[in-house]
């Protein structure tokens, strides 16, 4: 008799790594990726409206002129010149950015984990939104944190919600938010909400970090400010060049005060010495001129037009007891159903209908969102996107016959 | 000239990501024993062109899901008269879909746990809901709720109280038409797989979920079902199993290759729960392990299973010669 072990290191795995196993939902994003499918799903930036002459020519002076440091390691902190240009870009939306409190990271997610793995011991307790960005859950998780969820309304978190925990007595590490066109939630926190989190904040001394990959991608209304502008002390910022300009040459960046800089530099270091000094040349140099304010100009309009058809088909399609965020910027809009329906079960069904969807369990750690979705109008054309949402109309209306006839 | 082998996997369905995780296994275990074996993926390539251009000898079948596992690969294998391993597009039809193949296991005498099937066309045209509760009292509960045409336990869930029900048929028929709601039997899970033609038992592996539920999960993340070969069950009983799946097997008419899913209750009666006719051949699939078990390497029984469809082609060219 013999135990067939498949795996030989399945006694050795860390207990971080325990939470990471194979998924049916997983499994049929990969039918989803077929061309027939209207993926609502990934929120894949569109590059196409990327100038690939820009970038070609960008990438041809970098290799001309600076081949040896393009090629080489760099420094664990990003060079100054690099950080220079994305503390030009933080302060596009009035954030006062110091470049000597700036870490170049691979992308925001390697400055999420980075924090993560800085401030989080097993155990401690962290605020996310709920719901909250899936990656932030992902990099966060296999630091072993207690998540203490806070909600959120169409202003963005309810701080009165964080307030009353604190009261209860609970003693956070830090408060991650999402405050400008919310993954996945597509809302944007109201200028009060923002002055009530980072007093409260303050006042309890609990570090917020700022996630604000969409910021730049406003169609319409006023900026926001950011919460690193209204107590830079208190605020971890963390910024991205993946919405703005390209997720695939992986820049992004945190800015902290001096002493968790230290740290993260130190911990950026130890997990990957250096940013691609390749890539970072090369974003350096693209928003060395101005062509970066034209392509923003154009994604904005692209992307606003596809929000629009998006909730237009949402209304020509849905049924009436759903009901829906209507974002004014980035990339999500979020659904809530009636809460008999199921939006894992209903998953399968779907991408037999050729669309998918995030089923909103993915955005919760505890299991919930089953009544939720994300739809996200970034990538596909307005065509598709119509399309997509007929699509899921059609099966959110079986389904609800199906249910009316399952419960008598 | 080395033979040329088109291994099919991937595919339209929904378990594509599985069977591409088979296939290429299969391809490097029958590149490594000299054959020139590629992957054809349906769901990528235009299928029947790209298999005409390819000239091959013949195709490994290891989709799986609708289209690999129900016949209609087959049926078209037929029509292009290209020799291919596993069961032919009749006997799949019937074993892929567990409303018939359930019918036809019962109708022969093979032990199946009792069932009632739901179908959706009943459900929407016929208000069939408020006869929901006489299908948990007739079958009984805990009952499981099954898809009536997938893989992998996708869609599958575990009823415990009447009031879950409604829930999960709704969630199995995301997958299907129809759904099967069968009474659970606790007990030891074991898989018995057979190879060849006729078939020759291969030892029972014996499955042991940690979460106590052998899901998508469970099935797929190495670590998280601990396996035993053979199974740690009396003689007898594994006889019993055995002989149920030969049964099952001849029944339904599986060709080549196949596994039986089997529940083995408290007094060792064995329960027919699933037959597959395209086994897993992943890295934490059971028919490897069970011919692992009885010293049958991997390439072995690829190039074991792809031998017969070889002979079979060879006996029909002499008839036809």
């Amino acid at each position: 008799m013999a135990e067939f072990s498949v795996d030989p290191y399945v006694d050795l795995y860390a207990r971080r790594a325990s939470g990471m196993s194979a998924s049916e939902v997983r499994a049929l994003f990969a039918v989803a990726s077929r061309p027939d499918v209207v993926s609502l799903a990934g929120g894949m930036p569109y590059v196409r409206a990327l100038s690939t002459e820009d970038v070609m020519e960008v990438v041809k002076s970098v290799l001309a002129e600076r081949a040896d440091a393009a090629l080489q390691y760099g420094a664990g902190q990003g060079t100054p010149a690099l950080r220079e240009r994305l503390a030009m870009l933080t302060a596009e939306e009035g954030t006062e950015a110091d470049p000597e409190d700036m870490v170049v990271t691979t992308g925001a997610q390697q400055a999420l984990d980075l924090i993560a793995k800085v401030l989080i011991d097993p155990g401690d307790e962290i605020v996310v939104e709920a719901p909250a960005y899936v990656g932030a859950l992902s990099a966060f998780s296999a630091y072993e944190p207690r998540y203490l969820q806070i909600e959120l309304d169409d202003d963005g978190m309810i701080v009165e919600h964080l307030e009353h925990a604190l009261v209860k007595g609970a003693r956070p590490k830090f408060v991650y938010t999402v405050p400008n066109f919310h993954n996945p939630a597509g809302v944007t926190m109201s200028p009060s909400r923002r002055e009530q989190l980072v007093a409260l904040c303050r006042e309890a001394r609990i570090p917020i970090v700022e996630d604000n990959p969409y910021g730049l991608l406003r169609f319409d209304g006023d900026r926001e400010p950011t919460l690193r502008s209204m107590d830079p002390h208190n605020v971890i910022y963390v910024g991205t060049v993946s919405k703005v300009f390209s997720p695939g040459v992986r820049v992004g960046w945190a800015l902290a005060e001096p002493g968790l800089l230290q740290r993260l530099i130190l911990a950026k270091e130890a997990a990957d010495l250096c940013g691609s000094s390749f890539t970072m040349l090369v974003t350096e140099r693209y928003f060395a001129s101005e062509r970066w304010r034209a392509n923003l100009e154009c994604l904005v309009d692209i992307y606003r037009r596809r929000r629009d058809a998006m909730l237009a088909a949402l209304v020509e399609h849905f049924p009436a007891d759903a009901s829906w965020t209507h974002p004014a910027g980035g990339f999500y809009v979020w659904v809530t159903l009636p809460d008999y329906l199921d939006t894992p079960a209903m998953l399968a069904a779907a991408v037999e209908r050729r669309v998918a969807y995030v089923p909103g369990t993915a955005f919760y750690p505890d299991g919930r969102g089953r009544d939720k979705m994300r739809l996200a109008f970034c990538y596909p054309t307005e065509e598709d996107i119509a399309e997509g949402v007929r699509r899921l109309g059609l099966l959110l209306a079986d389904e609800q016959e199906l249910y009316r006839s399952l419960s008598g | 000239m080395r033979e040329r082998i088109a291994v099919l996997a991937g595919g339209h369905s929904l378990e594509r990501e599985v069977s591409l995780r088979s296939g290429h296994r299969v391809m490097t275990a029958l590149q490594s024993r000299g054959y020139d074996a590629f992957v054809l993926d349906p769901g990528e390539e235009p299928f029947v062109e790209t298999l005409s251009a390819a000239r091959v000898s013949a195709c490994y079948v290891a989709l799986h899901g609708k289209d690999g596992e129900d016949g209609t690969v087959q049926r078209l294998l037929e029509l292009l008269r290209v020799p291919y391993t596993g069961t032919p597009p009749f006997p799949c039809q019937l074993a892929f879909d567990k409303v018939l193949a359930k019918e036809a296991l019962h109708t022969a005498g093979v032990f199946t746990p009792p069932w009632v099937t739901v179908q959706a066309a009943a459900l929407r045209d016929l208000a069939a809901g408020p006869i929901l509760h006489q299908v948990a009292e007739r079958v009984g509960l805990p009952a499981v709720v099954k898809p009536s045409r997938a893989g992998s336990a996708m869609g599958l869930s575990f009823v415990d109280r009447e009031a879950d029900l409604p829930h999960a048929v709704m969630s199995a028929l995301s997958f299907a038409e129809a759904v099967v709601v069968e009474r659970r039997v606790d007990g030891t899970e074991v898989a018995a797989s057979m190879v060849g033609t006729p078939e020759e038992p291969l030892p029972l592996v014996e499955v042991v979920p940690k979460s106590g539920v052998f899901d998508y999960a469970a099935r797929y993340t190495p670590g998280a079902t601990e396996y035993y070969a053979p199974a740690r069950l009396a003689p007898e009983v594994t006889a019993a199993c055995h002989k149920e799946a030969a049964r099952a097997f001849g029944t339904l008419g599986l060709r080549d290759v196949g596994r039986a899913d089997i529940m083995v209750d408290a007094r060792g009666v064995s329960w027919i729960v699933d037959v597959n006719i395209s086994p897993g051949m992943t890295d934490t699939s059971l028919l490897p392990m069970a011919a692992q078990c009885a010293g049958m390497a991997f390439p072995d029984l690829c190039e074991g299973v792809l031998q017969l469809a070889l002979a079979r082609a060879a006996l029909t060219d002499h008839a036809e010669g």
